[in-house]
């Protein structure tokens, strides 16, 4: 028994959403920004639309999808 | 927190018996839908946190408990028929239970509270919709707390990480309902638990008591999970929109701040809800896929509900 039955990935791209990152401890933004990490799962913005990058703030919803 | 208000004959009654456990008879019958969501109300949080002036050993009163069992059937008997009004497939591809989630969100036609403050609301409306939410605010999260020994290991496993968040992740400065007691104090209202459950409308009342119904009854484990993955999907835009709101109103501060933790924090327990927990959860007990969507849909429908009576009352005023 391997004691692995489950696939638990720490990266998890959500599809038409976010990055879901686990277990991180800071994330570096496009202009090279550090930002801490304080909490178990984080969503990083995939649509660069967010108002909160690098996180995602569920603006992708309201885009039209091309 | 003190029992709250009657609102007609049965709840007169179950205030009665709650601090006066000798007292003998039957309940009546409810006189209105207010005085029967009271009612269930006030059953329910024997569960929670009781009442400093009600005997803690009601929660198991069998009298009571009959009480609860009739009110919580023509609840929950409400609930289904307005599903199956609705006329949804509630019998997605066990795979796609996170797809059906979305669609169903995506359909929801329901007015929007947080546009309404975004927008238009007066400072005198923000604070009474502040009021009516903080009926469930105060006790965020509680109702599905009582989920986890029902989940199997995947869903257990992610229910409890989205949990964790919730109250805090460990920090009790962070933890939800104290970051809105937070809040209310900040804007002048009353933060203790409870505070407004005598302000708070009927529609609000079912929406608290809908959640209860699913968190505390594990036959309705799925519903319970799909209501939360509603909650959770419908939460990070109009968190933001509360933001600005608020601070357009000039009520910047703890309560905005509040909402803002939504808009980071739901964006994330969205996809947890959806996938993570309802998604397994279908996988592992395919009978609880078509719950979960019940569930789901009952969120959005006593949100609805709720908003219109809000707005519809606002209306009326002007």
């Amino acid at each position: 028994m391997s004691g692995r039955d489950f696939d638990h990935p720490d990266v998890v791209l959500v599809p038409h959403g976010p990055m879901l990152l686990r277990g991180a401890e800071s994330v570096q933004d496009l202009e090279g920004t550090v930002h801490a990490v304080d909490r178990p799962v984080v969503a990083l913005c995939r649509c660069e639309k967010s108002s909160r990058l690098p996180w995602c703030d569920g603006t992708h919803k309201v885009i039209p999808r091309s | 927190m003190r029992l709250p208000k009657p609102r007609g004959g049965l709840s007169e009654w179950l205030v009665a018996r709650l601090a006066e456990p000798e007292l003998s008879g039957s309940a009546p019958g409810a006189d209105s839908w207010d005085d029967e969501s009271i009612s269930l109300w006030t059953l329910h949080e024997l569960s929670f946190r009781g009442f400093e002036d009600a005997d803690d050993r009601a929660e198991w009163d069998p009298d009571l408990l009959g009480v609860r069992r009739d009110l919580e059937t023509a609840l929950e008997d409400r609930l289904r028929a307005r599903w199956a009004e609705a006329g949804v497939d509630a019998t997605p591809a066990l795979a796609d239970v996170p797809t059906a989630l979305e669609d169903l969100v995506a359909t929801d036609d329901g007015p929007s509270l947080a546009d309404f403050v975004r927008r238009r609301a007066d400072r005198d409306q923000v604070l009474e919709l502040l009021r009516q939410r903080s009926v469930y605010h105060l006790k965020e999260s509680d109702p599905s707390a009582f989920v986890v020994p029902r989940l199997p290991v995947r869903a257990k496993a992610a229910l409890v990480a989205l949990q964790f968040d919730e109250y805090g992740d460990g920090d009790p400065n962070r933890l939800h309902s104290h970051l809105f007691a937070r809040g209310l104090e900040a804007v002048g209202l009353r933060a203790e638990y409870g505070a407004y459950v005598d302000d708070a409308v009927p529609e609000n009342l079912e929406m608290n008591n809908a959640g209860s119904l699913f968190g505390l009854h594990r036959r309705l484990r799925g519903a319970a999970m799909g209501h939360l993955a509603a909650f959770e999907m419908t939460s990070s835009l109009p968190s933001r929109k509360m933001v600005q709101g608020l601070d357009r109103l000039g009520l910047e501060g703890p309560m905005s701040d509040y909402y803002d933790e939504h808009v980071e924090a739901d964006a994330i327990h969205e996809h947890l809800a959806a996938r993570d927990i309802c998604g397994t959860l279908a996988d592992d007990e395919p009978d609880q896929a078509a719950e979960i969507l019940f569930g789901a849909f009952t969120c959005l429908d006593v949100e609805a509900r709720f908003a219109t009576a809000m707005l519809g009352a606002w209306e009326d005023q002007r």
